[in-house]
């Protein structure tokens, strides 16, 4: 019983989110994928902090090496396939994780915190100073990628709402692929890890080949949501790969909870509805050209009444009723 | 290269690192005494700059004045600012601390749009620093430069011995050895973080004043050299001002001759040094077995 209990809550979002493009309007659509494809990214952090206890400031240079591989594998003036596109990107971003886990998982605490932030800050230079990428202009996607079955297509990804379409699997596939995670050994493992590392090796377990694992997947999956996002776009500059991104996907994760999968999903909900809204004419008027004040000053407020995180609100609810 | 362009260039690495450890080692005592990772360090540096620009107005002519105003103004904030959003995140995991300080960034970005504007300002040296030294038959050197590196020289002295000469310097180095041992004998830790802190604002604030008038003074400032500090702290080993001080000479070493002789891929240099160091030693250089 309690193994499956918590399955229809995701499902159900699922099913909702399938729906929604029906309603909503192109700007409300654009502003779910943008959301969705945050969430898939603070999926793939809540991996390393919430379950593995590997606190890392430099996740976004992942997201950026996915978003660039997307554009620069595409070729000139037709459409890349999809099926390749989003495996390289994934397989880009991998490769520069093991680069880094590998270097970076020598260290631990603030030392990890600040080396990992390096590493992103190295790739952010790279892209940012040399002309691989376009330099700190950045880089356009002309012709979107395309999926073909035989000659059959069976997504056309000029079309935003087939975008749409394209995040809301990714999401389900990154949670699915997460949850699975979580609880097989190797999950176990890692939250082994984060309770008590020294345990965990006396006991046998080769913690720096669990965490590198880890590491990587997270790479993986951040240069995932990196494809989907220069898909959406349809340009990329360096600013992706930029410390403020890796601080905004930590923050989404602190914000909405550590731990559980859902926080990641949360945070990522509220912490670009927040920002959206704050910055927004229609709805705060003036304020919306302060937003950075605004946004500072509630987060403020969520750490001052919420330790834990939005989703840990519902922990006294569920202790009354159980 | 010929000498004289090696001593330019030597001139400036030590004045660029000189400036770096005046943010780096308030950055390394946050870290190492508060265990606080402190974002909203960078805005420090951009709020000092910026007060070098509100303030000179009043001090005409007085420089070093102004200096000392701007330093106590900003350790007063310090102060203030630890007590209101730090003093009851403590007993909280560090992650919070890392959400607060960086809802500080966007509230001070803010507060210095609102106040002094988005424009990019001057400020002008003192008169007396304002002019060149000749050095050879075509290379000159500003005097505020050198004026900067010697300022830095002193503050350095003056952190020195108050934290290896003193009895505040003696609960500081114990407090970033062991926070609990220093608790147990009955130090009062609060205030001690609290001056710490005020200590570490000030002295940002003092390279943002100090970098004013070489530099051009504008928003985001903070941000670079936020992870510049960043990337010193872990070089030289949290909690550690000997090590803050060789790294941030090796930061301005490394990135000054990166940027002549490898200009299109100099921005990775110190990012390269710091892993480089980090193989070799993984707690810094300074950080003896913890």
């Amino acid at each position: 019983m309690r193994a499956f209990r918590p399955l229809w809550l995701p499902l159900a979002v699922l099913l909702a989110l399938a729906l929604l493009p029906a309603v909503l309007s192109p700007y409300l659509v654009d502003l779910t994928v943008k959301i969705l494809i945050s969430a898939i990214f603070a999926l793939s952090l809540q991996l390393l902090v919430g379950a593995t206890g590997l606190v890392s400031l430099g996740h976004a240079a992942f997201l950026g090496i996915g978003a660039y591989v997307a554009v620069l594998a595409s070729p000139q003036g037709e459409g890349a396939s999809l099926w390749w596109l989003l495996p390289a990107a994934m397989a880009g971003a991998a490769a520069y994780a093991l680069f880094v886990g590998a270097l970076s998982l020598r260290t631990r605490g603030v030392y990890f915190i600040m080396v990992t932030l390096a590493f992103a800050q190295m790739a952010y230079f790279v892209f940012h100073d040399t002309r691989l990428g376009g330099g700190s202009d950045g880089i356009y996607l002309y012709v979107r990628p395309v999926l073909r079955l035989g000659d059959t297509p069976l997504l056309d990804l000029e079309d935003k709402r087939q975008v749409y379409g394209l995040v809301v699997a990714s999401l389900a596939f990154t949670w699915g692929l997460l949850a699975l995670l979580l609880r097989s050994r190797f999950g176990h493992a890692l939250q082994g890890i984060r309770v008590n590392e020294a345990r965990m090796r006396a006991v046998g377990f080769r913690t720096y080949g669990y965490k590198l694992a880890a590491f990587v997947i997270a790479g993986a999956l951040a240069g995932l949501a990196g494809a989907l996002l220069a898909i959406q776009d349809g340009v990329v500059n360096p600013e992706l790969l930029s410390w403020h991104e890796s601080g905004a996907v930590l923050l989404m994760i602190i914000l909405g909870g550590l731990g559980p999968l859902r926080g990641a999903i949360v945070g990522a909900v509220a912490f670009t509805l927040l920002k959206e809204l704050f910055a927004s004419e229609g709805l705060v008027g003036p304020l919306a050209a302060h937003w950075q004040m605004t946004l500072g000053l509630t987060i403020i407020a969520f750490v001052a009444l919420l330790p834990r995180g939005i989703v840990g609100l519902r922990l006294p609810l569920r202790r009354a009723t159980a | 290269m010929d000498a004289t362009t090696f001593l330019v260039q030597c001139l400036n690495a030590v004045q660029y690192g000189l400036l770096l450890f005046l943010v780096a080692s308030g950055l390394t005592l946050i870290f190492g005494i508060m265990g606080v990772i402190n974002l909203a360090h960078g805005s420090f540096y951009m709020i000092g700059a910026y007060l070098a620009f509100a303030l000179a107005p009043y001090f005409v002519g007085q420089f070093l004045p102004m200096l000392l105003a701007g330093t106590l103004l900003a350790a007063l904030f310090g102060f203030v600012l630890e007590w209101v959003f730090f003093s009851f995140l403590y007993r909280r995991e560090h992650l919070q601390q890392v959400l607060m300080t960086y809802a500080l960034i966007l509230v001070f970005e803010e507060s210095r749009s609102l106040l002094l504007g988005n424009d990019v300002h001057g400020v002008q040296p003192p008169a007396w620093l304002a002019g060149s030294i000749a050095l050879g038959e075509l290379m000159s050197y500003p005097v505020y430069r050198l004026f900067a590196s010697a300022a830095c020289l002193v503050v350095a002295a003056l952190l020195y011995l108050v934290v290896h000469r003193t009895r505040l310097g003696m609960m500081v180095r114990a407090g970033a050895s062991n926070r609990e041992m220093v608790r147990g004998l009955g130090i009062d830790v609060r205030l001690l973080y609290r001056g710490v802190f005020a200590a570490g604002v000030a002295l940002a604030a003092l390279a943002g004043m100090i970098a004013a008038p070489m530099s051009s003074v504008y928003p985001g400032m903070g941000g670079s050299v936020l992870i510049v500090s960043f990337v010193i702290v872990v070089i030289g080993g949290i909690g550690s001002i000997t090590g803050a001080l060789i790294a941030s000479l090796l930061v301005g070493v490394v990135d000054t001759f990166g940027k002549v002789f490898f200009p299109a891929l100099s921005g990775i240099g110190i990012y390269l040094l710091m892993a480089v160091v980090l193989v070799w030693r993984p707690e810094g250089l300074m950080r003896r077995g913890h």
